[in-house]
């Protein structure tokens, strides 16, 4: 127990300031919706959906959750289920495996709900495009709010297209 | 046929692994099989091919079999000691198919890699079942009945694998026949799991959207109480036609894809298709750009080790080491990004070379990072060994015995925690692994434990590796041209990625372009271990069991 301690203090606060948000990153509905979600509290609950990615953008989600980026310290967690979620962010193509089961996400996260599509896949559908196997880009399934593209894009990039479709709302106060 | 007259009579593929390829027929197919899991070697890859030969047209049966030919197999003999150019960087490896389809299968053995290729006839699309001999080829098999129609014949499982609701089961997207953007509507998915009956025994039901940041996949759990009775997998979820993506694909098109077939394992991937490439265009890379690629490599390991022991202390209750390993990692991933221009080095390696360089600076930044990254792993490591409460989720946990491990071909990363001693770098180590006698780290508890040893201590092993790297890597090029492929030939890429071995198989169709690629993940062979590895643990282990696996489904889905 010791040994933690003395290392947590040696560590320090790794901690760093989070990035502004960025209007280019808005699709239009976003913008339409703004109004929409004005109510929605400054704690916000995000439900992951992998919808058929390479795990690349996986890999730079995961790393909102280091010390560095400290998404839990903006009042942002990952939720277990679409149920207890504010917002989805999708990871693609979507796999047509995977078509109906992101339809079902979406469908079960209660409105009003914010989607960020992540990556070069999710924003156009990236190398894997369209096909017997792929729907391509998450707005071909369901209504996206914010594409964040990047093959992966980085955690910073993430951080800033989650705080983008939230901020809307903090325009209306 | 015995397996030494295989390897004497057969050529070897050019290039920097030991690889050899024959034709056979299906009693050979068998006997070397037999064979090889009898020396005590195993399955690596099987995948099926469609050579979109005219139906009919040509000769079988034995005359298939004489018609057969390699181009002037005679020379790789002599090639190495062959002082004619031009004759010495032709691309051996070309080869007919007397048949429409094929069946390939990948076996390691002490000598190296031996790739088999069983012609497949039109009118009788089938082909010996190797599951009986290789427990690991019933998904595989599966995999190749849906995406080519190619059947094992003889009973077992035939339930289908890759395919769910995308396409219908009378058609094989592999097939030349088939077009890529063919759009099915989505049928009915029904997928006859196995059904565990007695008293108390209920079924959970997971996925494939998981609770966590997780690949989707599902997972049926039949337990009694919190005690798991039976696991049984379905994967196929992330299936986004991978390899028929490839096909058509100029050989520099193709790379970038291949970095992309399992995120985690982009270097691994992208110097196995670099190395096939570079065996069907006869090209050696320069000496700087493959110590690059070691480098690399040895970054990814080091880069998804670190990863894991932070989630396996966060699964085990102790956020303490998510949020210390985490930190490590992301020192890592910056350095990356700052030194190579990507966090995780996606598309550095290219066929030819690497596409970017080091200076002095920054061999300098990496010694540091890394001397930092070893002091603090020494450190975590006494934290997570006496810690008691840690020890008691990892000890016994998912407890999967050598002579398990064995039979049902557990490989890499968790096999090597099992017993089972292969690491291609250590026992067929291609330049510049030849030049650092790579220490081969093995446990044989096998259980969450082993596994989480196993890591720490490649960890020490990798750093030590990278540090002898960067005393001697070469000034030089970064890149060697490539030259042309002939049609027919097949070119394997061999690379021990972190969490095991990547098998890449390039068949060159005309103009230098892909007609086939199978890329072959090591989480083929070890998901259906998983589902043992779990038995008679409890419901809230499986996270923990899980991700000391911590295997890929983008990599096997494809």
């Amino acid at each position: 127990m010791l040994q933690i301690i003395k290392q947590i203090f040696r560590t320090g606060i790794k901690t760093e300031a989070p990035p502004q948000p960025d209007d280019a990153l808005r699709g239009e509905v976003q913008q339409i919706n703004a109004q929409i979600l004005s109510h929605v509290g400054r704690a916000l609950a995000i439900r992951h959906v992998d919808a058929g990615s390479c795990n690349g953008c996986e890999l730079e989600i995961h790393c909102l959750n280091n010390a560095y980026y400290n998404i839990e310290g903006l009042g942002i967690h990952f939720v277990a289920s679409p149920r207890h979620a504010d917002m989805l962010l999708v990871t693609g193509p979507v796999s047509r495996h995977m078509e109906i089961a992101l339809k079902r996400t979406y469908d079960a996260t209660p409105d009003p709900k914010l989607v960020v599509a992540l990556g070069d896949c999710g924003c156009d559908g990236g190398i894997f495009g369209e096909s017997y196997a792929s729907c391509g880009k998450i707005a071909n399934v369901i209504p996206v709010d914010v594409a964040v593209p990047g093959c992966p894009p980085t955690p910073t990039a993430i951080l800033q297209g989650i705080l983008t479709a939230v901020s809307s709302r903090k325009t209306q106060i | 046929m015995r397996l030494e007259d295989f390897t004497s009579t057969s050529p070897k593929l050019p290039g920097a692994m030991p690889i050899w390829h024959g034709i056979v027929n299906a009693q050979e197919l068998h006997s070397l099989c037999e064979q090889v899991k009898h020396g005590g070697g195993k399955l690596v890859a099987l995948w099926g091919e469609d050579s979109n030969k005219g139906q009919g047209t040509r000769d079988k049966g034995e005359g298939a079999r004489a018609a057969t030919s390699f181009v002037q197999p005679s020379l790789f003999d002599v090639q190495s000691s062959n002082a004619d150019d031009s004759s010495a960087t032709l691309p051996l490896s070309t080869f007919s198919l007397p048949s429409q389809y094929a069946l390939h299968v990948a076996l390691v053995s002490a000598s190296g890699l031996l790739v088999l290729t069983l012609p497949i006839d039109h009118e009788k699309p089938d082909f010996p079942d190797l599951s009986e001999l290789f427990p690991a080829a019933n998904r595989m098999q599966r995999a190749v009945a849906d995406m080519l129609g190619l059947h094992p014949t003889g009973g077992g499982n035939h339930r289908k694998w890759l395919r769910h609701a995308a396409w219908p089961g009378n058609v094989h997207p592999l097939r030349k026949s088939f077009n890529i953007s063919t759009h099915f509507p989505l049928e009915e998915d029904s997928y006859p799991f196995v059904a565990v009956s007695g008293d108390g025994v209920h079924e959970i039901a997971v996925g494939p959207v998981h609770a966590g940041t997780i690949e989707p996949g599902h997972f049926r759990f039949s337990v009694v109480g919190e005690r798991v009775l039976k696991l049984e997998e379905r994967l196929g979820y992330k299936h986004k036609g991978i390899e028929k993506r490839f096909e058509g694909m100029t050989l520099q098109q193709g790379a970038k894809l291949a970095g992309r077939i399992s995120g985690d394992t982009t270097v691994g991937y992208a110097w196995a298709y670099a190395q096939a490439v570079e065996s069907v265009t006869g090209t050696t890379p320069p000496a700087r750009a493959l110590w690059l690629r070691a480098l690399y490599l040895e970054l990814e390991r080091l880069l998804n080790h670190l990863g894991d022991l932070g989630y396996l202390g966060n699964d085990a209750a102790l956020a303490f080491g998510f949020a210390q390993f985490w930190i490590l990692k992301e020192d890592l991933l910056r350095m990356n990004g700052e030194l190579f221009g990507h966090r995780y080095l996606m598309d550095r390696i290219v066929p030819g070379g690497v596409s970017c360089d080091l200076d002095n600076s920054g061999l300098l930044r990496i010694a540091e990072t890394l001397s930092h990254i070893k002091h603090e792993t020494v450190i975590l490591k006494e934290i997570y060994d006496e810690h008691a409460g840690m020890q008691d989720r990892f000890l016994t946990t998912g407890h999967v015995a050598p002579d398990l491990a064995a039979q049902l071909g557990l490989t890499g990363l968790a096999g090597r925690a099992s017993g089972q001693a292969w690491d291609a770098r250590a026992q067929f180590p291609c330049f510049p692994y030849d030049q650092l006698d790579v220490q081969m780290v093995t446990h044989r508890n096998g259980d969450v434990a082993a596994r989480v040893t196993m890591r720490f201590e490649e960890i020490f092993e990798s750093i030590r590796l990278i540090r002898l790297m960067l005393e001697q890597i070469p000034e030089g090029e970064l890149l060697a041209e490539i030259g042309n492929a002939q049609e027919g030939a097949l070119g394997i890429g061999w690379v021990e990625g972190w969490r095991g071995e990547i098998v890449l198989a390039l068949h060159v169709g005309e103009n230098n372009r892909i007609q086939r690629l199978h890329p072959h993940d090591p989480s083929w062979q070890n998901w259906p271990v998983l589902e043992h590895a779990i038995m008679d643990n409890i419901v809230p282990d499986f996270p923990l069991i899980n991700k000391s696996f911590n295997l890929s489904y983008s990599g096997v889905d494809l």
